[in-house]
């Protein structure tokens, strides 16, 4: 079981709530287990199966695209963050 | 004001012009769309007496920038702007240039950056959307911006900096009375925190949630670069590319003027410049992609350090539209560039000054600048905030109090290290 933390952008789309619970060994896995619970967050999130440009997802703070996209293995009670990319600068 | 909608550059979604930086249906970034009909109905001649007519500072823009009235009494801010734009005749000739060389000085801002310009406008905007606390996520310059524009505003501001970031920077930002939060991780890390922060407090982060109203500030450079030359187009333009705003909103800048009638010509070549230690638009213009593979930042250019670009994809388009290029050089190079240009023109500045001179040289030296022609380069920063850049760059010479020790020393050039 790991822990998936929702931009206020998205909340809207997934009943309100800032943090879901997933099932998932990968951060693949727990995403499908995302949109499973909430189908419009896919499009979203999503474009032909894989990240949009503009959404960054942390794993314990690290940005995925560093680690093995969407391949990257999750451990067990894992927390991973969906940010906004658009920002700074 | 003439700022009509917030649009989705991805998939045009229209938002109003409330704070607001991401577009909901796509996650693309929003920026500010216009409708400058009421300015194209008159004639360009007395559009260009309106704006001689304006302030000394970037409020003589005010019809190109998206805010209803301009910040006046209490609520005028700094002034920020109207840099000096110097040419710059033994830099084009050290470098074998046959051609004019001009620099745009705008370490000549309040705090010595043109994050000036873009904390005007947006801290402007956050308070016509009645926001009271500014912030932000900082690589130093904008630290400063942000911090010396809420005192002047009378403002709070909380300003997220990387731990490790120049003292210089540092200094120059707590002594404004903002809070002044150091963050154990890189710009990466400090903007992922603001990021969802911004989420969570009813903050003006400038260069998050009002993001579209910050960058517009940068599209300054470009109407002063153009009036400054007798409302004339340059014919290339070189700017260093940290999130890659700034250089797309130059381009925009002279694209609105253009289309207005304002000045004439083409597009000017846009030069985007990186630090190799952190150059992921670089790698991914040279790579001829169009997607930004995030890097972990190795450099002494670090106002220039973001490894995940927000805007690098445009940055690109940018480049390659305009007949431009997108290049990266080593951290010797960059120093070798400080001094080149202070040595040249008399103006000494930071790292990512550096990047750019750097890599103005290299384009020379590549054949890259056609004789004749008007060639731009675009300084964002004082050299005072990096000092660590220039030590040991050069030799002084000390003696005692008497004229034989001077002449010994110094005339005939014994050098003391």
């Amino acid at each position: 079981m790991s822990t998936i933390k929702l931009p206020t952008q998205l909340r809207d789309v997934a009943g309100g709530n800032a943090e879901v619970s997933v099932e998932g060994d990968t951060v693949g896995a727990a995403l499908e287990s995302l949109f499973a619970e909430y189908e419009e967050l896919r499009g979203r999130i999503t474009e032909d199966g894989e990240l949009r440009r503009f959404v960054n997802v942390y794993l314990a703070g690290e940005d995925i695209r560093y680690l093995d996209g969407l391949e990257t293995p999750l451990p067990a009670g894992a927390e991973l963050t969906i940010l906004p990319a658009v920002a700074g600068g | 004001m003439n700022a009509k909608s917030l649009t989705c550059r991805e998939c045009g979604f229209e938002y109003p012009l409330e704070a607001r930086y991401v577009c909901e249906k796509c996650f693309g970034p929003v920026e500010v769309a216009y409708d400058f009909s009421a300015l194209a109905s008159g004639d360009s001649e007395s559009l260009k007496r309106r704006i001689q007519a304006g302030p000394q500072n970037i409020w003589r823009y005010a019809d190109f920038l998206p805010v209803d009235a301009l910040p006046q009494g209490p609520h005028a801010g700094l002034p920020v702007g109207s840099t000096p734009l110097v040419k710059a005749d033994r830099l084009a000739e050290r470098l074998g240039i046959d051609g004019e060389v001009w620099v745009k000085n705008d370490a000549h801002n309040p705090t010595h950056s043109f994050k000036d310009r873009v904390v005007a406008v947006a801290s402007a905007r956050a308070r016509e959307l009645g926001m009271t606390t500014l912030a932000c996520a900082s690589t130093g310059n904008l630290a400063g911006a942000v911090a010396a524009q809420a005192a002047a505003l009378g403002l709070e501001s909380y300003v997220f900096i990387p731990s490790d970031l120049e003292e210089q920077k540092i200094l120059s930002t707590g002594i404004y009375g903002t809070k002044l939060v150091r963050v154990k991780g890189n710009y990466d890390d400090v903007n992922r925190l603001c990021t969802e922060l911004s989420g969570e407090r009813d903050w003006a982060f400038v260069n998050v949630n009002v993001r579209p109203y910050y960058a517009e500030g940068s599209k300054t450079l470009a109407y002063e670069i153009a009036e400054q030359l007798d409302w004339q187009l340059p014919d290339r333009v070189v700017a260093p590319i940290a999130s890659g705003s700034l250089f797309t909103k130059l381009k925009k800048g002279f694209g609105e003027w253009i289309e207005l009638g304002l000045i004439e010509g083409e597009q000017p070549a846009m030069f985007g410049a990186q630090a190799a230690g952190c150059s992921p638009v670089a790698t991914a213009y040279a790579e001829g992609k169009n997607f930004i593979k995030p890097v972990k930042p190795d450099t002494i250019a670090k106002s220039l350090a973001i490894g995940n670009p927000a805007d690098g994809p445009y940055a690109i388009d940018v480049a390659k539209n305009s007949d431009g290029s997108i290049e990266a050089v080593t951290d010797d190079e960059i120093r070798a560039g400080i001094k080149l240009l202070a040595e040249t023109t008399g103006i000494f500045t930071e790292t990512a000054g550096g990047v750019t001179t750097a890599t103005l040289a290299k384009l020379a030296a590549a054949g890259k600048i056609p004789a004749g022609g008007r060639t731009v380069i675009v300084i964002t920063g004082d050299g005072l905030k990096t000092l660590d850049a220039v030590r040991g760059s050069f030799e002084s010479y000390e003696v005692e109090p008497k004229l034989s020790d001077f002449i010994t020393h110094v005339e005939n050039e014994v050098l003391v290290p």
